[in-house]
């Protein structure tokens, strides 16, 4: 009867999946009803908003909760885990391809768009009609268009907070390796400390990426609306910081399952899953060093 | 006890539970979750179609007759968004949901819970969508497509990005599933290359949604910033295009037109050898076609931009790469007729459906060549030879198809066979009339009528009166449709045997007929001469 490796489980029905759809959709209609509304009368949308993203916080948890515990029952059979591994693996590869659009069009906007407004080669016809004196630049000098949208600003330079924030980024890729080979060991305060100091590294990273933000709106007049080089800047950068928000979650509430026993030597694809996401998030930021900041 | 089924101990062992709410809103069970997708598909089929009808009713004379040029343009845009994402869409997830773990002898989905949440979102996203048209204002307007910066003028766009951020969630999660499903959850024995076609052409078909979904919603999340937060990807004078979008846009829209047509292969590929009694012909090459077409898909987008002024050399490349295309869809093709040859062929309402597919698709195909030559393109583009063009391609291809599975696998669902009698008129008037309503629209395009217009010019005027009254018959014949449906389900006398049809091959022809809730609990021994395509390893 210890023989369950091959065993099939089906898990209990659940209330979660309804209470998920629910509250993303008061989320997205509180949100879409916000956007849309005149300005002074926000009050409806903006409640519906909040209260889908509370429900959406505690639909996670609870949904969560239930999953540790089946897990620590024992219910999940070595088949489960892999189905568990592979929905993880292709739901980090639909967050490549999400970032890949907005990379993709950085590169568009950068090798074809802002040229062509500049005259060059096939797009000439529009330089030649509507602005002829505009020379395609990227960066402080027409990145913001032929119509100077935003007004002049300045760029953030990459060797300064952005590389220092690469450096913190990749040092939490090792302390994160570092605590799963701690896992591996069972040693389990090597694990809270090298964990600890990745969730440390990413909240350092968060706070300087802020600072960053700020430094942009205030003294170099690099906005949202800085032509479609604040688009893609803060965009790209927005959406990644939104997911380094969220591994720094994960990991914190990694951080709380291990303090509190959950894994042991072979069993721990929670910690597995959340390093892995941490991965992929290092790897968007090195792109967006790459091709944001410094080229 | 190794190979038994562990279900949670709350959980029913033998029947479905008997409470409503915990059977249809807390499911955990393929077959269920299924059947929601299949009706939820089937009620958006009807609601889109009605907007088709509001369309070919304006468009029945010259002249404006019943509504207004912007309602007409709402009409258009959310007859395409409807049917696409509401219908087509959910229909193949339906019966993939249904279907798969049967074919490949799981007892179930590998992530039963987020299959139900795949679902469960659904529904939420159409009510999102279409209340928009209840607003003041009303719904999006500017083409399922939502070009900006037409698309952005419409307050409801933030509503439609949302609901398709929504659709978009569902989508990857249900392909993620599948995925994780043929990967991990096969019987013991079903070896990767002894699938039945339609689990291939599911698994290539996820593959393409998790990759393209995610484009999708950054591209309409552009859209959002650039009317709400005063982004400029898509304005020059910030420095931005607005056919980027489109590139974006159709780096997700081309693999997504085979997102709805692969899965219609694998259908074929499983209803003609029933009828014909051989196994598929060439099942190695069906597969690997699948795989050459999807990975095509991903080279070929810009074939809907030829008209926007790219630079030459694109446009020779996606020409020839379109054309490519046609290579491996010709032997699907090829191979469809050659396992009918030399069969023993019987003509049920399934193969029917199946045949009219092969035939009008490969239509629908041809016309899709001619789009593709670059200098023919300039002048048919944004005509109605487009329109024509797509419907044989999603109508008479992606929906025959459906429909051939509905009427190949009702008898396993419901445990009755459907009226054979009915089906055939529901058959023979649906391919009458979707050729009186669509034929003619290719001689409306090449003579330059454009699409998404209300009014045209009486030149134009005789085709179009034949094509909408194809359009009325073509919808009013669907109502037979349903009442085969519920004929079959609940009234019909004749109950179907386990395998159903004489010719039918394949894991899910040994359960017995209704499907029991739970099935293959004890994973099935996979014997060769069961599967759908025989002997594979020669």
């Amino acid at each position: 009867m210890g023989q369950q490796h091959d065993a099939y489980f089906v898990p209990a029905k659940s209330q979660w999946p309804i209470v998920a759809a629910v509250v993303m959709f008061l989320t997205v209609f509180g949100a879409a009803h916000w956007l849309n509304a005149a300005p002074g009368e926000a009050g409806f949308g903006k409640t519906v908003l909040t209260v889908g993203v509370i429900g959406v916080f505690a639909m996670f948890f609870g949904w969560f909760r239930s999953v540790i515990r089946e897990s620590l029952a024992g219910s999940y059979s070595h088949q489960v885990d892999t189905s568990f591994r592979m929905g993880m693996m292709w739901f980090i590869f639909s967050e490549v391809m999400f970032f890949g659009a907005f990379f993709g069009a950085l590169f568009y906007i950068r090798m074809f768009s802002v040229p062509w407004l500049g005259g060059d080669g096939h797009g000439v016809l529009t330089h030649q009609f509507l602005w002829s004196d505009y020379a395609a630049a990227w960066g402080a000098n027409g990145g913001n268009g032929p119509e100077q949208i935003g007004g002049s600003f300045h760029t953030v330079p990459a060797w300064g907070l952005p590389l220092l924030n690469t450096l913190i980024l990749l040092t939490s890729s090792v302390t994160v390796t570092i605590a799963h080979h701690a896992l591996r060991a069972g040693h389990r305060g090597k694990i809270l400390l090298f964990l600890g100091l990745t969730v440390l590294l990413g909240a350092t990273f968060l706070y300087f990426q802020a600072h960053e933000y700020m430094e942009a709106y205030r003294e170099l007049n690099l906005t949202l609306h800085s032509g479609v080089y604040g688009s893609t800047f803060f965009m790209l950068t927005g959406f990644h910081g939104l997911h380094v928000t969220l591994g720094t979650i994960m990991l914190a509430v990694i951080w709380f399952r291990v303090l509190a026993g959950h894994f042991n030597k072979e069993h721990h694809f929670g910690f597995e899953a959340v390093a892995w996401y941490w991965h992929f998030v290092d790897v968007v930021w090195l792109g967006l060093f790459m091709f944001v900041y410094i080229l | 006890m190794s190979h038994a089924a562990t279900h949670d101990h709350h959980d029913d062992h033998h029947g479905a539970p008997k409470n409503f709410f915990q059977r249809w809103v807390m499911s955990t069970n393929h077959k269920d979750i299924g059947t929601l997708y299949l009706i939820f598909a089937l009620t958006m089929f009807f609601i889109g179609g009605s907007f088709a009808m509001g369309i070919r009713a304006e468009l029945f004379k010259p002249g404006m007759q019943l509504m207004q040029p912007y309602f007409f343009n709402q009409l258009t845009t959310m007859h395409a968004l409807v049917m696409i994402f509401g219908a087509i869409m959910p229909a193949f997830v339906g019966l993939g949901n249904w279907m798969i773990p049967l074919m490949v002898g799981a007892p179930d989905m590998a992530l039963p819970r987020m299959n139900n949440l795949s679902f469960w979102i659904l529904p939420f996203a159409f009510i999102l969508m279409l209340s928009t048209l209840f607003m003041p204002g009303g719904g999006p307007a500017g083409g399922w497509t939502m070009y900006p910066p037409l698309a952005l003028q419409s307050d409801s766009l933030a509503y439609v990005v949302f609901a398709v951020h929504l659709m978009g969630i569902s989508s990857i999660m249900g392909a993620i599933n599948i995925i994780a499903t043929i990967l991990n959850m096969r019987a013991p024995g079903m070896d990767l290359l002894k699938m039945p076609v339609f689990v291939w052409s599911w698994l290539i078909t996820a593959f393409l949604l998790i990759a393209v979904m995610p484009v999708l919603a950054g591209a309409v999340t552009m859209l959002l910033t650039d009317k709400y937060f005063g982004t400029n990807f898509f304005n020059p004078g910030g420095g931005g295009d607005p056919v980027l979008y489109q590139h974006i846009f159709w780096f997700f829209g081309h693999p997504e037109v085979y997102i709805m047509i692969l899965p219609a292969f694998g259908i074929i590929s499983e209803v003609v050898p029933t009828f014909a009694r051989k196994p598929i012909f060439g099942y190695k090459a069906m597969v690997f076609a699948i795989a050459c077409i999807a990975f095509l898909s991903f080279i070929v987008w810009a074939h809907h931009m030829f008209a926007v002024g790219l630079p030459l050399g694109a446009e020779i490349f996606f020409m020839y790469a379109t054309m490519l295309i046609s290579v491996p869809t010709g032997v699907k093709v090829f191979n469809w007729v050659a396992t009918m040859w030399g069969g023993s062929m019987t003509f049920e309402t399934p193969m029917l459906f199946s045949l009219a597919f092969i035939i009008l698709f490969t239509i629908g195909g041809f016309s899709g060549l001619m789009l593709a030559l670059v200098p023919a393109d300039f002048q048919y583009h944004d005509t109605y030879f487009v329109v024509a063009h797509f419907h044989y391609v999603l109508v008479t291809g992606a929906l025959f198809a459906i429909i051939s599975a509905a009427y190949y696998w009702m008898p396993k669902w419901t445990g009755n066979m459907y009226s054979e009698f009915w089906g055939k008129v529901h058959f023979w008037n649906s391919v009458i009339w979707v050729n009186v309503l669509f034929f003619p629209q290719h001689f409306l395009g090449l003579a330059g009528m454009p699409r998404r217009i209300p009014d045209y010019n009486v030149a134009f005027a005789n085709f179009n009166m034949i094509s909408s009254i194809g359009g009325f018959l073509f919808g009013a014949t669907q109502l037979i449709f349903i009442g085969v449906l519920i004929h079959c389900a609940f009234f019909s006398k004749k109950k179907a045997t386990d395998r159903v049809w004489e010719g039918a091959k394949g894991l899910e022809w040994t359960v017995p007929s209704p499907a029991p809730h739970h099935t293959f609990e004890v994973p099935p021994v996979i014997n060769d001469d069961e599967l759908a395509h025989g002997h594979v390893n020669d």
